[in-house]
């Protein structure tokens, strides 16, 4: 026999307990500074602002009498509610009944009909109630117009900037919650289960309703909690939609406590509480009824899954079904571009020479502000998804190998920011960073922080699924072949994560570039970025300036995606192939 | 020679290995064969130097390479692991994951690229070294396993189990097939396994563990026909286990000779409870006088109806005593 990996001497017997804590020590004690920096300072100044006095400092709970004692201030809150519970209820009942078209019958064009929902996904809410400024704006709305041109009416029958306006807006973009775990619980789902009861005499009615209903009930559940949450999380489309219908929701409210000068910050505080409060408890219970669900698994294994025929129905269906995409994305989108296109919208995209470029030199070439929140966006989304990249993987490494007692905790806060909605993560931000010793607001430091904590749950969870699939085996092979420990994580480890890792950089990196519930409340004027323009834009009513912004934070986006989606391919067919 | 002694590892407060003594002479296989929990897998951690013992030392000649003190890592150990799910890195191809070790030691580029191609062919991947690991069969990544293992000349072989996750056709093939790469290179081997087949077509000593202690070590034959203890006696092949005199003895089913009753008095009679006919043999189970149960293997040729009175003869030669 050969002998192989000879020892230094004198290093022969090296204490192994020594060995493996020291760089786990140094990695925890960054993590934890990270974690702190990201996750406990901001949620703790949050909770702390809320009981202070504005000048004295002094604990108190003025904060809370003062945001919930006020008519104008409570009726906010009955408005959020009211919205989130008819968005929810529009977008489970279509959403389950969309994906049962999808999953169990043969409509056809189901195929184009599951991307085409799941577009709604990928496009931002607050572009989609643009889009609708533009088809049902009480006069201008291009429907009305027509409607108006058709009948001879006074006015079109259609009126965006209301509460029924929001409604539908967001209840557009929250059906494919529902869609997407509903239809997967009934793609896993076998038809066995249904036919059981089909041989004992029970009629597909029935069969629909004491069988197939209830196995996807959970799945129904999150769809309801999760769109519930969203709308009374959401800034951009109450913003756009019920600011000029002088309604307010509570995050438009927050807003205001904000652009009061000076900023009321201690009074928002403490008027999140709530919203932050109900977030968490809800979350909790989705979280259960998921994870009861594993118990009375829909198990798919062998199982043989029949399309229900729909026979006659099969096109007016297929007519049903495809006007979703058609309100969700088509129109609004084809409206936002054509408006970008238009010299001014008003007029109609087919107003004798309406048709122009001009927005597209406007934006990239003659204005400076929305060049340089182009490249704020990229270059902020960038640093933003590296950082909430390294941070997630490492505290993932630590959880995964359990690297030292008490490394849970350090998970906990890495998901912790999921319960928190943007403006709540804003106004935390905002009081823990405008006052030394770390006074980022103002800097392109504090939007970076925030959209890492923002969306650090997601980077976390993927690279933790990724690290749970590799065995420590993999790393262990490679020490009893004669690496050290150091070199066994470098030469093994991260290149099996390497794809997964960029596909967490894309996920905190795209949702990043569409942010601006947090962005609102922390830009100023130098670190203005692409939201936070359409935002100003809107505000002052230059809507082709908007549209042109929309669609180019579309056509960056999907061009991002499309080259990553490539390159990752490429990892994959390498390693498959 | 690898010697162990008086080894101990508790994992928070259960005892995983207490206080085994082994030792493995160069070039000789030794098996370590006992049902999940024994011990067999943390006692292997432990050679491999993942895990620091409690109390107790490995050494390996007279080098010392793990006590409560101090353990030398892993990468200086000079031991090559098969591991249970074969651990060959999914984003190197076959000749990169046998190359890595050489790599490691940093050999000359001319000589990794002979000796990796010199490894594969030895194992029959030869042809593959390009693929990546992906596309091979289950078998084939375990030729892999054992490639990158043995490229690096290691002084001891150590492996977890490692047919485990083959399907039973292809482990037959592998335990000759690791056997055979024993035999060509010579390579000091520690086996762990809960197959006693496996144990007994690999290995020249097998160490049955139960309860983190070694409870008999031999050579194959001694294991089944000289079975120590009451649980390597029901551990290793089926038994009966009576009391006869004050001692406990245990005989195999095969060993137990069936007729119809004659006046005679030195055997034990029963009555036949249930009976299956296998083809090469047939299962009798028989209910004695006091209620004790005995298994019987006979031919197929001997035959006695359920409800059948019998006497079981018991050769003195096949009678073992053993401890409890």
């Amino acid at each position: 026999m050969a002998v192989g990996a000879p020892a230094a001497p004198g290093r022969t017997a090296l204490n192994l307990t020594r060995f493996r804590l020291e760089p786990a020590l140094i990695l925890g004690v960054l993590c934890l500074a990270a974690l702190s920096f990201l996750v406990v300072v901001p949620i703790g100044w949050l909770v702390l602002t809320s009981f202070q006095d504005s000048d004295t400092q002094a604990l108190t709970l003025r904060n809370y009498f003062e945001a919930f004692s006020h008519r104008i201030y409570l009726e906010p809150i009955a408005n959020s509610l009211r919205l989130a519970i008819s968005v929810a209820a529009i977008a489970t009942i279509v959403g389950t009944a969309l994906a049962w078209l999808v999953s169990r019958t043969d409509l056809p064009g189901r195929s184009i009909l599951r991307p085409l929902i799941l577009a709604a996904f990928v496009t931002p809410s607050f572009l989609g109630a643009e889009g609708w400024i533009f088809l049902a704006a009480p006069n201008s709305g291009w429907i009305n117009k027509i409607w108006v041109a058709l009948f001879h009416s006074e006015h079109g029958p259609l009126n965006v900037f209301s509460m029924q306006g929001a409604i539908f807006v967001i209840a557009l973009y929250s059906i494919p919650y529902t869609f997407s775990f509903v239809s997967a619980t009934l793609d896993m789902m076998p038809s066995e289960l249904e036919d059981a009861a089909t041989t004992l005499g029970s009629g597909i009615f029935r069969t629909m309703w004491s069988v197939t209903l209830p196995l996807a009930l959970p799945a129904i559940l999150s769809g309801f909690l999760l769109s519930f949450l969203e709308a009374l999380e959401l800034f951009g489309p109450p913003a756009f939609l019920l600011i000029p219908a002088r309604q307010q929701v509570m995050t438009t409210q927050l807003y205001l406590f904000f652009s009061d000068y000076p900023p009321r910050v201690e009074v928002a505080a403490a008027y999140a509480m709530p919203l932050l409060l109900v977030t968490a408890s809800l979350l909790l219970v989705q979280r259960r009824i998921i994870g009861r669900r594993r118990f009375t698994t829909v198990g798919g294994k062998g199982g043989v899954r029949r399309r229900m025929q729909l026979r006659t129905w099969r096109w007016p269906f297929f007519g049903l079904a495809f006007i979703l995409p058609l309100l969700s994305v088509i129109l609004p989108y084809t409206a936002m571009l054509l408006v970008s296109l238009s010299k001014n919208w008003s007029a109609g995209p087919f107003a004798p020479g309406n048709l122009t470029l001009y927005w597209y030199d406007w934006a990239l070439n003659v204005n400076g502000t929305t060049r340089e929140a182009i490249v704020h966006s990229l270059s902020y989304g960038a640093v933003a998804a590296t950082l909430a990249v390294v941070v997630a993987t490492a505290v993932a490494y630590m959880a995964v190998r359990k690297l030292f007692p008490g490394v849970q905790a350090f998970a906990f806060l890495a998901v912790a920011p999921f319960v928190l909605p943007g403006i709540v993560l804003a106004i935390g931000f905002f009081a823990a960073y405008t006052h030394p010793p770390l006074l980022l607001y103002g800097t392109a430091g504090i939007l970076v922080a925030a959209y890492a904590t923002r969306f650090l749950p997601i980077a976390f969870s993927n690279s933790s699924s990724i690290l749970q699939g590799l065995t420590t085996d993999l790393e262990n092979a490679a020490r009893t072949l004669g690496a050290g420990p150091l070199r066994s994580l470098w030469t093994i480890t991260v290149p099996l994560l390497r794809r997964g890792v960029l596909t967490s950089w894309l996920l905190v990196f795209i949702p990043a570039l569409k942010e601006l519930s947090a962005s609102v409340f922390l830009y100023t004027s130098h670190t203005q970025v692409i939201t936070t323009v359409i935002y100003d834009f809107s505000d002052a009513g230059n809507f082709e300036a908007v549209s042109t912004m929309g669609v180019l934070m579309m056509v960056i986006t999907f061009v991002i995606v499309i080259v990553a989606y490539r390159l990752i391919g490429r990892e994959v067919i390498r390693s498959a192939a | 020679m690898i010697t162990i002694k008086q080894l101990r590892k508790t994992y928070e407060g259960s005892v995983a290995v207490d206080r085994i003594d082994l030792e493995v002479k160069d070039g000789e296989v030794m098996a370590l064969l006992g049902p999940s929990g024994c011990g067999k897998t943390t006692t292997l951690q432990l050679l491999a130097g993942f895990l620091k013992p409690d109390a107790g030392e490995i050494r390996v000649g007279d080098r010392l390479l793990s006590s409560a003190r101090s353990v030398v890592p892993p990468e200086r150990r000079n031991m090559s692991l098969i591991f249970q799910s074969y651990a060959v890195w999914p984003h190197k191809t076959v000749a990169e994951n046998v190359a890595y070790g050489l790599e490691v030691r940093k050999l000359p580029r001319a000589e990794v690229k002979t000796r990796v191609q010199r490894t594969l062919d030895r194992v029959k991947l030869g042809q593959l070294s390009h693929r990546y690991p992906a596309e091979l069969s289950g078998g084939q990544q375990q030729r892999v396993a054992l490639a990158r293992a043995l490229a690096v000349e290691p002084q001891v072989l150590l492996l977890d189990e490692p047919l485990s996750n083959l399907d039973a056709n292809l482990r037959e093939e592998m335990r000759f097939e690791i056997r055979r790469l024993h035999d060509e290179t010579g390579i000091t081997m520690i086996y762990v396994t809960h197959d006693q087949t496996e144990a007994m077509v690999v290995a020249d000593r097998i160490a049955v563990m139960n309860l983190g202690r070694v409870e008999q070590v031999g050579e194959p034959h001694e294991i089944y026909e000289l079975p120590a203890t009451r649980f390597v006696a029901s551990f290793i092949g089926r038994t009966n286990l009576l009391q006869l005199n004050g001692k406990t003895i245990s005989i195999r089913p095969h060993q137990v000779l069936l007729s119809k009753p004659i006046e005679a008095t030195h055997c034990l009679k029963g009555r036949i409870t249930r009976h299956a006919y296998l083809g090469e043999t047939r299962d009798y189970v028989v209910e004695t006088a006091d209620g004790a149960i005995m298994r019987v293997t006979t031919g197929p040729e001997v035959i006695h109806e359920v409800g059948a009175e019998v006497e079981m003869h018991l050769p003195l030669g096949a009678c073992r005593e053993i401890t409890e």
